[in-house]
């Protein structure tokens, strides 16, 4: 039995940790859905979720628990094959697409699994930047098939729209990085983070100090087009007119119920984290600090964010309504703080997960970013958005690659 | 049986089926997805001989926009199930046999000729995509720019051709 | 390791099925889409024989070549499927038997 596990270890231990990321992902999105809700409302001066559970923190529960347990209808004279096809395929892509980025640049240390080195990632490719652009080229199908297969005009008039959109803005959202490669020279994530390590906050791409030269090379146009065609490309406000209830009924997604619908919306989400990690490891450092290594003072970081955050949110259970959240939040804000503590006492764990904590805290920024978007921007007509594509995008990603280039030449790489 | 010999025989079923599944499948839309899996199956094969480049660009490219352009005009222009007509005499007699024969000729000719050609000396070796690249842009820069150059023609045509006309 | 006469025998197969279908089938799109079969299973003998050829791992002409083939079916189908749009809407049917007018 352990020979069995020696010989297949690598594979053994990338299927615990595929288990491992899938659970991770669907719980980050559970709670993602929890956060925009609990934000836009806050833009709109009310509550947002807040009964179910203490703060509403049980929502996505009772949402996931709602969806399982509707009623499933299959609309007649629709194609059953593409049908079922077009939600498995949206939400499997979106689930690979996480398999690739790295969360730390160190295997686990002092722990093997059996002689494998415990990385923070699933897959290191070399052309993991291609691997994801793949799998954005593939999603458009979800939408478009979805569209397609339900037999009713409201989806295929959105299920084209919103594929039309998409492919639009998949050649400005390559194109925008191409700046980014150029200075990389490797289509891996990995590298594309170590080449931003020269010099901390400054050597990141959007600044463009890297390979410790004195003449930047920013990404600010490279990174304003990668955002704004990102958050067109999954479909989210401000560009979210082909799903939206007041256009379209619900565009590609109308025919669709329960389960299905679910699927569909852990896709949209799930792009959604997959691209905020983009932005955060392409134009921000990735696991970088911003914070000199000398300064090892920032190492506290995660515990002064952690330790008030945990005793904060206990006191505030303790004065909490319900007796559930008398009970749990001070638990919770518990967990939090021994955590904060634990790191402060086991300074090697403490270092183990600076990177990243760094690379989540700028996740968070980014998806706070998004959901701030939704909630402010009102949306854009299609023909606008259409025409934001092709005329504005586009050529800007464009001169951002001849812009990059002739920096680079300039300062001789 | 090698792990890379399983894996090529797996991936080479799949292509074999979609491309049957392109043959028989009567609506348009389903004989696009057998090609989609066609593509995406020798995407894998093109990653197994190392070319990863290629095989990204095969599913970015092939997958990710010509066949998508398939799909929208097979939804465009809602073609439905194909109609069976019964014009050619010949092809019902004599199609299969000579479909068969025209596949088995190739195939006996591959299989007679295969001692003559080498096996990879380095099987399975990543290719850089950095020397592709700069083969590319040294060897090849002639044609990549005619290459560009008849994209955009292949621009110009479609936008012309997709026209209402003008009355 | 896969000897590269295997890639070859998968390439010749999916060509002639390719072959096949572009024969036998009705609908313009079908059709299309086997020539775009067939320009894939060429694909294949191609990075085949780069695989063969590239015994120091700087030869990568195939590869090179099948970019080109890849951008050129991309410019081909777009305008293939204008001219098939200009088809349905002037024959309003995408039956290849229909578009005879130039049959004697």
């Amino acid at each position: 039995m352990s020979d069995f596990l020696t010989h297949n270890a690598f594979w053994i231990l990338s299927i615990i940790k595929i288990a491992v990321l899938l659970f991770i992902v669907l719980t980050v999105n559970a709670y993602l859905t929890w956060f925009e809700r609990k934000v836009v409302a806050h833009i709109q001066s009310r509550w947002g979720p807040h009964r179910v559970g203490p703060h509403g923190l049980l929502q996505p529960a009772a949402d996931g628990l709602k969806f399982l347990f509707k009623e499933d209808p299959t609309p007649a004279g629709v194609d059953k094959f593409v049908y079922y096809l077009a939600p498995l395929l949206a939400l499997a892509l979106a689930l690979t697409s996480m398999a690739v980025i790295p969360f730390g640049p160190n295997p686990i240390p002092h722990i093997t699994f059996f002689g494998q080195p415990i990385h923070l990632w699933v897959a290191n490719p070399d052309i993991s930047l291609l691997v994801l652009f793949a799998i954005t080229a593939l999603s458009v199908y979800g939408v478009a098939l979805a569209g397609w297969a339900s037999n009713s005009k409201y989806p295929l008039l959105g299920g084209l729209r919103s594929s039309a959109q998409m492919i639009s803005y998949e050649l400005a959202l390559t194109m925008s990085v191409v700046g980014v490669l150029l200075m990389a020279n490797t289509f891996s994530l990995q590298e594309i983070i170590n080449a931003q390590a020269s010099i901390p906050l400054f050597g990141w791409n959007f600044f463009g100090f890297t390979s410790g030269s004195k003449i930047p090379v920013p990404q600010i146009l490279g990174f304003l087009c990668f955002f704004i065609a990102a958050i067109a490309e999954t479909n989210r406000a401000p560009f979210d007119l082909p799903e939206a209830e007041s256009e379209l009924v619900a565009g590609f997604h109308t025919e669709y119920a329960s389960f299905k619908f679910a699927m569909f919306f852990i896709a949209e989400y799930t792009a959604m984290i997959t691209v905020s990690c983009l932005v955060a490891i392409l134009f921000f450092g990735g696991w970088l600090s911003p914070f000199p290594a000398s300064w090892t003072w920032t190492h506290y970081l995660p515990s002064v964010t952690l330790l008030p955050f945990g005793l904060w949110v206990i006191w505030d259970g303790i004065h909490y309504e319900t007796i559930f959240g008398k009970l749990v939040l001070p638990a919770v804000g518990f967990a939090m703080a021994a955590i904060g503590g634990a790191l402060i006492a086991f300074p090697a764990v403490n270092g183990f997960i600076q990177p990243t904590f760094w690379l989540l805290a700028k996740i968070f920024l980014v998806l706070f970013f998004y959901v701030w978007a939704r909630g402010t921007l009102p949306r854009l007509r299609y023909d606008q958005l259409m025409n934001m594509g092709w005329k504005v995008l586009l050529p800007a990603s464009i001169a951002n690659v001849i812009l990059t280039a002739a920096l680079l030449l300039w300062r001789g790489h | 049986m090698s792990a890379p010999l399983i894996i090529f025989f797996v991936l080479a079923t799949l292509a074999v089926l979609g491309a049957a599944s392109l043959i028989f499948q009567k609506h348009p839309i389903h004989s696009a997805l057998s090609l989609i899996v066609v593509m995406v199956a020798l995407a894998g094969l093109y990653l197994l001989m190392g070319a990863e480049f290629v095989a990204a660009a095969q599913i970015i490219v092939y997958g990710g926009a010509i066949m998508v352009l398939f799909v929208f005009v097979i939804m465009l222009l809602n073609a439905g199930e194909e109609e069976r007509t019964n014009l050619s005499k010949l092809a019902k007699i004599a199609g299969w046999p000579l479909a068969l024969a025209l596949t088995g000729v190739l195939a006996a000719a591959m299989i007679r000729a295969s001692p003559a050609v080498a096996n990879p000396a380095r099987p399975g070796a990543l290719s850089d995509t950095a020397t592709l690249s700069k083969l590319l842009f040294t060897d090849f820069v002639y044609p990549f720019e005619l290459t560009s150059f008849l994209v955009l023609v292949a621009i110009l045509g479609a936008m012309v051709l997709a026209q209402r006309e003008q009355k | 390791m896969v000897p590269t006469s295997y890639y070859l025998i998968l390439s010749a197969i999916l060509f002639g099925m390719g072959a096949v279908s572009f024969v036998f089938r009705r609908n313009i799109i079908t059709i299309f889409m086997s020539i775009e079969l067939m320009l894939n299973a060429v694909n294949l003998a191609f990075v085949a024989f780069n695989q063969m050829w590239n015994t120091q791992g700087n030869k990568l002409d195939g590869q090179v070549f099948v970019l080109f083939v890849i951008v050129v079916a991309a410019a081909e189908a777009a305008v293939g499927l204008g001219i098939i749009i200009l088809i349905q809407r002037n024959r309003r049917s995408l039956n290849v038997e229909r578009v005879d007018l130039l049959k004697l």
